[in-house]
């Protein structure tokens, strides 16, 4: 293998200048290569790292925060709910199908290092559009490539989202979310706190794969990208089932002081994150690692990111019992080093001492660049768009185009391809709901989960962006019944040495800690993918959030289709119609443009209280968020779902039709209820001081808009349905 | 009863059914490793769904060869119980208890939602708590579930009234439009000619609570006790 200098390592002259003072001398390349990978974004944070400190990160029901694996949040009865996303996009935009599975992978070795067991599988996707052959490949075999590898592991992938949008050309996003279940007397955590203790790898055999997969994520894709193929590496699902269950057994039976999964940075950044929590240093034989290729230099060892592998750090006395639990598995562990006191990093080939780092400098030492930001100079413009310089489009054909664009369309073709029902645990499947609900067996809970990120009004507005994000996450929760608890976020941007990517991140943080901050729903995990930059220029920004909540009855979940003849419809929230980032604006007028529709945080919070305590007291019989599409796709949803018409009537207030039909704009949300049950609903709303609305009722067999008693829209259910269920499907073939 | 649920390591369904057996139908379960090879405790066995030992090759191809599926193989040639709900299924096909073969979906894609089937026989120890006609709609969750088997075969599954559950519309209508992944004759679930062994790649264990949406596959699990209790082992 050639020899790469630091700055094809991704190192900067300063950098090297910092580890040469570091070390007292020239690192040698073994050294240099895991200073590299271990200074890179994707492990140091070193851009994101004094933006990241503005999220709130406690609360009561934290019991983790972010620093390791993953976060843990309470969930009552001595349970607690462990979750992390993160970025695997580099490596999908190459090799969509084992990006996007090893994606899943790492994600879930997060989960089950924690000791919890992995429950539930969520993913936020982004392409460019579907017109594109290339872009099809990319969407089919990152979908086919997230089934499977969670479909062999047999964890249910419940949730998700995936967009189009010209922005990702390129530069396709995999986002993988994975949810673990765990007692609270059984989280583990990654720490080697003695002495002398004896490492282990445990799983694949490690090969030539992935190397410097951690400094390819923190670059900008070029030409010369597809060359790094080798940096992709390849999954082995059945392995990792192997580990899923040998990990949690021994954790069972507390056997390991210390376990940590082998992911970015491979060896070099998992022993280095073990030994350094308490200070201590570790030596460790390369020739003792099973490897799976001949003539691997020290170098290529400690780089790998061949995936499930763990290390282990047993507990004194206990390494006969753990190989006892590998066996029953078939797998191999191996004795490849050991806990020391001089906080030193030392490799040894044999005999031979091949490199030697200061543990600390690894982890902690890396350098941290605050930038200065500067507004982007599409800001403005944007915001300054004229909507009413737009010509009205005719209501109708503008409802089918809104429905046929995959961005509102059924994503069938795509969670058809996952195992929604493996645990036997999911109790309101992909589609049904605005997120997915998971029971807890033996108890009367259920957990809900969710992705969400509108990516355009975060590029129009980052601060807004971020805060609509947060918002509309918790706001999906409550629909389904469920208390917002806490959040895991994927921050995925341009390069952050540009100052109008910065300006994006600094903001859009900014407006996902004021949020998150007001909702009580810390930030408790995440990762960061920069460098999401093409020839093209760089993606919209994109900080998704993993939201999970709590809710205390089951019995008391709420999915989004009409029920009943004769309910009553009604709008939570007020009559809207800022159009700025609409999909309304994208697909009927070709512009990604306007001024993003306000939220007042105070207020989305009331609305949450407000669908918490009907879905309490089980006066909702469907509830829909108002999101993409706006309210007439709102409507239109839970029509197809539940196979029921409805008929609207109301005043639309001389605002525009269009407006009214197909703002995105927050703080709403549609219900349908009993009419029996429409004071009780009125006092509760009165008491949070929100507004509500009758629309109209659930029947028939259209979907039947009317201002002021005249018809604006009248569509079959049987039309709406099929362009709903089949754009995405057709476009696929 | 004494219920054998089969654990291969790739196995991923094993929890889900030992849950069904134990705590829904409230009968003693336990789970049997595949490296075992004594079956004489169990009044009936479940081969569960998953990717036995990882099903790179073809799907139960290498499951086959297990200790413990030559223990199910004499057992089930002794009449014991045995069902075998997706990868179970195709076990059971390559180890030769139940005639033909899983091809992939006609999708070349795995398939996972909740579909209708037909009831075509009523009189089985898997059957006998449902109607012979009843339409009842259980999930499916399969990247190799097309069933295929030759001619001759397919005749004699017909003659013996071997084929147990069909793949259907709504209102029963067979057609290719209602047939998942494009098995032969929308097979969905067939039984070995004396009865006592059952594949099918449909998931009892994912209806059989209200909480999961469903609870058609919970009278499947009901015939089986109900034929126990009725005529034993």
């Amino acid at each position: 293998m050639k020899e790469l200098t630091y700055k094809e390592m991704g190192l900067l002259d300063e950098e090297y200048q910092k580890i040469i003072e570091i070390m007292g001398r020239e690192p040698n390349y073994l050294e240099l290569g895991m200073f590299s990978v271990m200074w890179s974004e994707h492990c140091g944070y070193k851009n994101s790292r004094p933006l990241l400190k503005n999220f709130p990160t406690e609360g009561s029901q934290v019991i983790q925060g972010p620093g390791e694996n993953a976060g843990v949040v309470d969930i009552g009865d001595g349970q607690a709910l462990v979750f992390k996303i993160e970025s695997h996009n580099h490596p999908s935009a190459i090799e969509p199908y084992q990006g996007a599975a090893t994606g899943v992978g790492g994600i879930v070795r997060d989960i089950f290092t924690m000791g919890a067991r992995p429950i539930a599988l969520l993913n936020s996707l982004r392409f460019a559009e579907l017109d594109d052959a290339r872009v099809r490949e990319l969407f089919s075999g990152v979908v086919a490539g997230i089934a499977g590898y969670g479909n062999c592991l047999g964890i249910p992938a419940v949730g998700g989202e995936v967009y189009f949008n010209p922005a990702y050309k390129g530069n396709p996003l995999v986002n993988a979310m994975c949810v673990g279940l765990v007692n609270t007397d059984e989280i583990a955590l990654a720490v080697a706190n003695e002495i002398d203790s004896p490492i282990m790898i445990v799983g694949a055999k490690t090969g030539r794969d992935g190397i410097h997969g951690a400094t390819f994520a923190s670059e900008e894709l070029s030409e010369s990208s597809q060359s790094k193929r080798p940096s992709v590496q390849v999954g082995d699902p059945f392995m990792e089932k192997l580990l899923i269950e040998a990990c949690l057994q021994l954790i069972k039976e507390d056997l390991v002081a210390g376990m940590q999964d082998l992911g970015a940075a491979g060896l070099t950044s998992s022993i280095a994150e073990t030994a350094s929590k308490k200070g201590l240093g570790v030596e460790v034989d390369v020739l003792q690692v099973p490897r799976r290729e001949q003539g691997m230099t020290p170098y290529e060892v400690m780089l790998s990111e061949s995936q499930e592998r763990m290390l282990i750090v047993p507990r004194t006395g206990k390494e006969e019992r753990i190989k006892e639990i590998f066996d029953k598995w078939g797998l191999d562990a191996v004795v490849i080093g050991r806990v020391s006191g001089d906080g030193m990093f030392k490799v040894y080939e044999g005999e031979e001492l091949v490199g030697a780092v200061p543990v600390m400098e690894l982890t902690e030492g890396c350098p941290v660049y605050v930038r200065q930001g500067q507004k982007a100079e599409y800001y403005q413009r944007c915001r300054a768009f004229d909507i009413n310089s737009l010509p009205e489009e005719k209501p109708e054909p503008a409802l089918r185009k809104l429905l046929a664009s995959p961005n509102i369309a059924s994503k069938r073709w795509v969670f058809s391809q996952y195992d929604y029902q493996v645990m036997t645990n999911t109790a309101i499947v992909p589609g049904d709901g605005d997120a997915a609900v998971l029971r807890i067996k033996d108890t009367s809970k259920g957990v809900a989960m969710t992705t969400d990120c509108n990516s355009r009004f975060v590029y129009l507005d980052p601060y807004l962006g971020g805060v609509l994000t947060v918002c509309e996450a918790a706001r999906n929760l409550a629909c389904v019944g469920a208390r917002p608890l806490a959040l895991t976020n994927c921050l995925n941007f341009g390069s952050p040495e540009k100052p109008d990517i910065y300006w994006q991140m600094e903001q859009a943080i900014k407006g996902m800690a004021d949020a998150a901050r007001e909702l009580d729903t810390p930030v408790v995990s995440g990762n960061v993918s920069l460098y999401n930059e093409t020839v093209e220029g760089a993606i919209y920004p994109t900080p998704v959030v993993g939201m999970a909540g709590l809710l205390k009855d089951i019995d008391y979940r709420c999915d989004m289709a009409f029920k009943d003849e004769g309910d009553l419809i009604v709008l939570l929230g007020e009559l809207r119609d800022q159009l700025g980032g609409s999909e309304y604006l994208y697909v009927c007028h070709g512009i990604q443009s306007g001024a993003v529709p306000p939220v007042d945080i105070k207020n989305e919070k009331s609305l949450v209280e407000m669908l918490l305590s009907l879905n309490a007291d089980g006066l909702c019989k469907s509830c829909h968020d108002i999101s993409d599409g706006g309210l007439a796709v709102c409507l239109a949803e839970s029509a197809i779902k539940g196979g029921r018409g409805f008929t609207v009537d109301f005043d639309f207030e001389n605002k525009r039709t269009d407006g009214v039909l197909f703002s995105e704009a927050p703080e709403r949300a549609v219900i349908s209820i009993n009419a029996d049950k429409l004071k009780k609903v009125q006092e509760l709303a009165n008491s949070k001081g929100l507004q509500t609305q009758v629309l109209g009722q659930v029947g028939g067999k259209d979907l039947l808009f009317k201002n002021c008693g005249q018809e604006i829209i009248r569509m079959s259910l049987a039309d709406a349905g099929q362009i709903w269920e089949e754009a995405i499907e057709s476009l696929m073939k | 009863m004494k219920f054998g649920i089969i654990v291969f390591p790739g196995s991923n369904c094993d929890a889900d059914c030992l849950h069904v057996m134990k705590n829904v139908m409230k009968q003693e379960s336990e789970y049997i490793w595949h490296q075992e090879s004594d079956l004489s405790a169990y009044d009936a066995i479940i081969l569960p769904g998953g990717f036995s030992y990882g099903d790179y090759l073809r799907t139960g191809a290498i499951a086959r060869f297990s200790p413990i599926m030559s223990a199910v193989v004499d057992y089930a040639r002794q009449g014991g119980l045995v069902i075998g709900i997706c990868n179970g299924f195709q076990i059971l096909l390559e180890v030769g208890l139940l005639p033909g073969a899983m091809l992939r979906n006609r999708s070349l894609k795995f398939i996972c939602d909740t579909v209708n089937l037909k009831v075509r026989q009523a009189n089985t120890p898997f059957s006998n708590k449902l109607e012979e006609g009843q339409i009842i709609q259980v999930p499916i969750a399969h990247g190799e579930g097309n069933y295929y088997c030759d001619e001759k075969t397919l005749q004699e599954l017909n003659d013996n009234k071997q084929i147990i559950f069909t793949y259907c519309g709504p209102e029963g209508e067979e057609s290719l439009e209602y047939n998942p992944n494009g098995s032969l004759a929308n097979i969905a679930g067939i039984c070995n000619e004396k009865g006592n062994v059952l594949g099918m790649m449909p998931h009892p264990e994912r209806c059989s609570e209200a909480v999961l949406g469903g609870t058609d596959g919970y009278k499947i699990f009901a015939s089986m006790l109900n034929y126990l209790e009725e005529v034993g082992r």
